[in-house]
């Protein structure tokens, strides 16, 4: 476990000492501001809650949450540190919990610094602050999801644009498999069963789920699972070739 | 046992090229080996082996008694590597660097203060403390590799080129270190400088096209050279390295 903070601390901090971190920072508050606020209309709907900010989100993480994968595995790869890394007492799991963890603890503050708009429809009106917080969880499961398939395309490539769009494209095929988008196209090759198992996997049914402020267990395993599955993916990826 | 680094036998293919092939030797407390071979032979593919970077398709490397393949943790506790070309986080600072290898290796507090210091006064890299490893010197950077190596003091060292970049008097300083860490560790040092052997080395293997070809002392390895009386090593590296070419 120790191990696994030391990993995680040492990421954490290659973040802060990279522009990468206060890239991130500022680009995805402005966005979640420019989404809630212009298209997401919040003011014009007279309704106090947070709810075109979390319908936006989702959308916002598919593209940002792969940026900051990117770099776990590729960087290590390209400047040659997988060697040093893999000959320290770490085992891969570690390694590879460590990287992660790294990558959910920077997002977690990303959407603590959203905080202004909780300020401003608590200002504005009487929101139902529970369910404000059950979006925030339910916004930091996507993203730990994202961060775990992230990581994993990244341990594949030694190029962090490679795994960029690796993890974009995975990232939305995750997150549209419930929509008819993805459904339509392939209902009448394949049995129900098949296509009940696609939408269970979708990554937008179950946000909106736990969002709604209920907590329900298929949720909660699905979040699990789906990090544990993407974790242990990686971990055979590394552990196959940790050299190329 | 007082063989506390072991090879047995070990193999590596890529593709169809055989890098290494049936490479085995022991290195035992206080001895540094020097590992030579011509670029190509196999060196660093039998290093990364021997520290559990690669998977041998045969054989076995053990580390005081650990094999690297079954328990690569308690194995890779008693070892310090220093990888080829000494890579190292570039955007970190020295002193984070070497605190976050103590932190992996479990020291902490006090202990890993100590550690950290004396891997820094050993290695001569006080100046630069505060500096992000990226804008250091190739010399510099090279012992922050060392210092990252010898930071937990391992029975075990594996060195891939320690002395590579570094000025006549960095390189001195870096053989006497060798020569003062050696008394009650096993080393491993692989170097295509051959005085280098003359310098630290008790004993040196010569391999070529992953297979062991010379292994002796300085001396030992001298005497070996058929027909002239009073070879340097230069002749003997060619002698035993150029066999193998003629006949490929």
């Amino acid at each position: 476990m120790s191990t696994v903070l030391a990993i995680a601390k040492r990421e954490l901090k290659s973040y802060f000492a990279t522009p990468i971190a206060a890239v991130f920072l500022v680009v995805f508050v402005v966005l979640c501001g420019v989404f809630t606020f212009q298209v997401g209309r919040l003011f014009d709907r007279g309704v106090a809650d947070l709810a075109p900010f979390f319908n936006y989100l989702p959308w916002l993480f598919l593209i940002l949450i792969p940026a900051v994968a990117m770099r776990l595995w590729a960087e290590e790869r390209k400047s040659g540190t997988i060697e040093l890394l893999m000959t320290l007492p770490v085992s891969p799991g570690e390694a590879v919990t460590g990287k992660w963890l790294a990558g959910t603890l920077f997002v977690a503050l990303a959407l603590v610094l959203t905080f202004p708009m909780w300020i401003t429809v608590n200002i504005l009106g009487d929101p139902d602050n529970g369910v404000i917080l059950a979006n925030y969880i339910a916004a930091l499961a996507l993203a730990s999801v994202f961060l775990a398939l992230g990581g994993c395309a990244s341990a594949f490539t030694r190029n962090q644009v490679v795994a960029l769009v690796l993890s974009v494209v995975g990232c939305f095929i995750l997150l549209t498999a419930g929509m008819p988008l993805v459904l339509d196209a392939i209902s009448g090759y394949v049995p129900t069963a098949i296509i009940d198992a696609v939408r269970s996997i979708s990554a937008l049914s179950h946000f909106t789920s736990i969002a709604r402020g209920v907590l329900l267990v298929p949720d909660l395993v699905w979040v699990v699972s789906m990090v544990v599955f993407w974790l242990f993916a990686t971990v055979a990826v590394i552990s196959l070739k940790k050299a190329d | 046992m007082s063989d506390l680094l072991v090879l047995e036998g070990l193999r590596k293919q890529f593709g169809d090229f055989t890098a290494v092939d049936g490479i085995s030797l022991q290195v035992g407390v206080g001895e540094v080996l020097g590992f030579l071979g011509p670029n190509g032979a196999g060196k660093s593919t039998t290093m990364k082996m021997a520290a559990g970077f690669l998977e041998p398709d045969a054989g076995h490397a053990t580390i005081c008694g650990h094999d690297i393949g079954n328990a690569p943790k308690a194995a890779k506790k008693m070892l310090g590597y220093l990888p080829e070309g000494a890579p190292a986080y570039g955007e970190m600072r020295v002193g984070t660097f070497l605190s976050f290898c103590a932190d992996v290796r479990g020291l902490s507090g006090a202990e890993q203060q100590k550690a950290i210091d004396l891997a820094m006064a050993r290695t001569g890299l006080e100046p630069v403390a505060d500096q992000v490893i990226d804008t250091l010197s190739k010399g510099f950077r090279r012992r922050v590799g060392l210092a990252q190596a010898i930071l937990h003091e391992p029975k075990v060292l594996i060195l891939d080129e320690p002395t590579d970049g570094l000025d006549p008097n960095q390189k001195h300083h870096v053989r006497e270190l060798i020569k003062e860490l050696s008394a009650d560790r096993a080393i491993i040092i692989s170097t295509h400088i051959l005085e280098e052997v003359d310098a630290v080395c008790s004993r040196a293997i010569i391999i070529d096209k992953g297979k062991v070809v010379a292994d002796g002392t300085a001396d030992e390895l001298r005497k070996q050279m058929p027909g002239r009386r009073k070879s340097n090593l230069d002749d003997v590296f060619r002698h035993f390295t150029s066999l193998e070419e003629a006949a490929a």
